[in-house]
């Protein structure tokens, strides 16, 4: 599904992913793991194609397709989708305006019609039910006063919405309490299929209790320096990441 | 000869044509005068700083038509709004088009100036109103006011409503090269009385013209007005549009402008308040491209205590296109307790776009609430990212975020018909269609 090869990025003069690789296979949950400013978010950005980050060596492909010069709407298109960890406020779009319009461009560039009215409404409640997400927030602004938990909650209701092939969730534990981050979990989890795959980005554990990880990386200075299975993660969480930092001085 | 003599010259050959014993025609002289001794403006004058009237002024404009034009209905049903569904006060190169219109008397008056100016039945109320509230320190109205003969006129009495909103388009259609038009209007609405009014120009065939317009709109206690401007010109043509608006106790009138085409638009919005608990309401859509030139030019008068005005101009400037707002509320020492707000709000697109705001608040009350509030700014990097990493492409992705951007004021357009074609307008301006209604 995803495939990463010896990749590089730098934002500016600054190089920040210093030589990834990472393949993730359809059916699977990766979680990517790393103290602040290790480069989780940009690996994230990058492969969504954010154009703030400049790729100087090595691939990011999907099913064998090298996204390099895809733009983001296009990677979209492809199946990539990322659960950002701050979403933007969008006065003036209603969520349901802004789904409309994500399904049906998305359409548009496979080549088929837009969706019926009728189907667009009835996935649409389908799938905010999964989160718990009442009618009255669908015609509010797209994340406009939305609360931290409202924002991830609109995020994975997009995702289901979407139903991509690889979904990278960017700390979508930050900002969320128990309850949320439970809502947001089982969301997540009812949309993992053997067809699609998920990175889930994480500063913390406790997330992957709620989604369990079939396999956890740690990245740290831009590289990653260690992967495993979900153990690893409690590991981290008993012991920091001061002996990762430890066995990985420049 | 520039346009300015020729228009000297050319006013003896308008007097063969119109009726030179009336009061009309003493309004219409005194105005030439005024205009003689003003000439056109220029930059030098602080209204009109930022716009130049140089390149019209040099271009041979005829003052009258050469030939008749007919048009089909069909030829030009999409720039009606409906086919049935409202009054028509319809111009082709600056004469009126009988075919083209559907005028009223029943209950209320839905027709022609000119015809206003020659019936003995309708001189109480041009006595009355014509030419009370144009700006006779204002160089163009004087020059529309001494040419002023044909338009539209609207009389709604005391509680009437019209069945249906009223249309009024002026076309140019090129068979008369260059031309220069006058539509002078007059709209009275009487107490309590209600009416929606429409009102477009349009070029056709790439016709080159130059609209000098002047409305005056009396509003009566209790009247509502609900008047649409739509400038979605060809880049052949350019418009001065002077409007005036005079509003008694407890009326409210709203002005909506959608500024999309054309080459150079001014327009001279002026709401004057004589009577308490008026509510002026004044709103803007504006999409500037290539090398357009569109100035809104508002004032807001309030001269009697509890008043509102509300005022929300939402622009978008692309490629070498410049843009002015000047806002002016003046509230005079006796108007207590005023509410004036002024919002103008603009993108930025192009490097190479221009945008001159200016708020001018001249408050001599001191128990007044007034707040303005202007911004220049680009579309949000950020929010681009976020709208394509869902799959809507950059040009769609920037055009939703400026339809979110002038949303306040597409909402606030009552008429739903009316909002569907000014989305829709917006749209074409900017190449897009987006899947789903907004």
């Amino acid at each position: 599904m995803l495939k990463i090869e010896n990749l590089h990025a730098r934002v500016e003069e600054k190089e920040i992913l210093k030589g990834i690789n990472l393949e993730v296979k359809p059916g699977e949950v990766h979680a990517i793991m790393g103290p602040n400013g290790s480069g989780k978010s940009t690996l994230a950005s990058v492969i969504a194609g954010r154009e703030d980050f400049e790729v100087t060596e090595g691939t990011v492909s999907l099913n064998g397709e090298d996204l390099a010069d895809l733009d983001p709407e296009e990677r979209a298109h492809a199946g990539v989708f990322l659960s950002f960890q701050y979403p933007v406020e969008i006065p003036g779009v209603t969520v349901t305006n802004f789904i409309k319009a994500a399904i049906n461009e998305s359409r548009k560039a496979r080549g088929l019609e837009e969706m019926p009215a009728n189907e667009m409404l009835s996935k649409i409640r389908e799938k905010s039910g999964l989160l718990e997400i009442d009618r009255k927030f669908l015609s509010r602004s797209l994340n406009e006063g939305f609360s931290g938990g409202e924002k991830k909650r609109n995020e994975i209701f997009q995702m289901a919405m979407l139903e991509p092939k690889l979904a990278i969730l960017d700390e979508t534990d930050s900002g969320l309490d128990i309850d949320a981050l439970r809502i947001v979990a089982n969301g997540v989890n009812k949309l993992r299929s053997k067809d699609n795959a998920i990175v889930v980005i994480t500063h913390y554990q406790r997330l992957l209790d709620y989604i369990v990880p079939d396999f956890v990386h740690v990245l740290y200075n831009g590289k990653i320096v260690k992967s495993g299975t979900k153990e690893l993660a409690f590991e981290l969480e008993e012991k920091g990441y001061d002996w990762i930092k430890a066995e990985n001085q420049d | 000869m520039d346009l300015n003599e020729k228009l000297l010259a050319s006013f003896i050959a308008f007097e063969e044509k119109v009726d030179v014993n009336d009061e009309v025609h003493e309004i219409r002289t005194a105005a030439l005068k005024r205009f003689e001794q003003q000439g056109f403006p220029t930059k030098k004058l602080e209204a009109w700083k930022y716009t130049s009237l140089q390149a019209l002024v040099n271009k041979d404009f005829s003052i009258f038509p050469s030939s008749k034009c007919a048009l089909e209905y069909q030829n030009v049903r999409q720039y009606f709004l409906h086919e049935t569904e409202t009054f028509k006060i319809v111009f082709v190169d600056g004469q009126y088009s009988s075919f083209l219109s559907e005028t009223t008397h029943d209950g209320v008056d839905v027709c022609l100036f000119s015809a206003a100016i020659e019936k003995p039945k309708y001189k109480h109320v041009v006595d009355q109103y014509f030419n009370k509230i144009a700006d006779q320190k204002d160089a163009l109205t004087n020059l529309n006011t001494a040419f002023a003969n044909e338009g539209a006129y609207i009389f709604i009495p005391k509680s009437k409503a019209p069945v249906k909103p009223i249309e009024i388009i002026h076309f140019a259609t090129g068979a008369t090269p260059q031309i220069l038009l006058q539509p002078r209007s007059l709209i009275v609405v009487e107490e309590n009385a209600e009416v929606q009014i429409i009102e477009r120009h349009q070029s056709l065939n790439g016709a080159v013209a130059f609209t000098n317009s002047v409305t005056e709109l009396y509003a009566q206690k209790h009247a509502r007005v609900d008047y649409y401007k739509f400038q979605n010109d060809t880049s052949e043509a350019s418009l001065i549009d002077n409007t005036f608006i005079e509003q008694h106790d407890s009326s409210e009138v709203s002005v909506h402008t959608f500024s999309l085409g054309g080459s150079l638009i001014r327009n001279n919005l002026n709401f004057y308040q004589k009577g308490e608990h008026i509510n002026s309401i004044l709103k803007g859509v504006t999409l500037g491209s290539e090398r357009q030139h569109i100035d809104h030019y508002t004032l807001v008068h309030h001269a009697e205590p509890n008043c509102e005005s509300h005022q929300d101009y939402k622009s978008i400037y692309d490629d070498r296109s410049v843009g002015v707002f000047n806002g002016k509320i003046i509230v005079d020492k006796i108007a207590q307790k005023t509410n004036a707000f002024q919002q103008n709000n603009n993108l930025l697109i192009s490097d190479t776009a221009t945008v001159n705001t200016k708020p001018q608040l001249e408050i001599f009350a001191d128990d007044v609430r007034c707040s303005h509030g202007c911004t220049i700014g680009q579309l949000d990097e950020e929010a681009l990212f976020y709208l394509q990493s869902r799959g809507i492409p950059k040009k769609e992705a920037a055009a939703l975020l400026m339809y979110a951007f002038a949303n306040n004021v597409l909402e606030s357009v009552k008429n739903a018909a009316l909002a569907r074609r000014v989305k829709q307008m917006i749209a074409e301006k900017l190449g897009v269609k987006i899947g789903f209604d907004l």
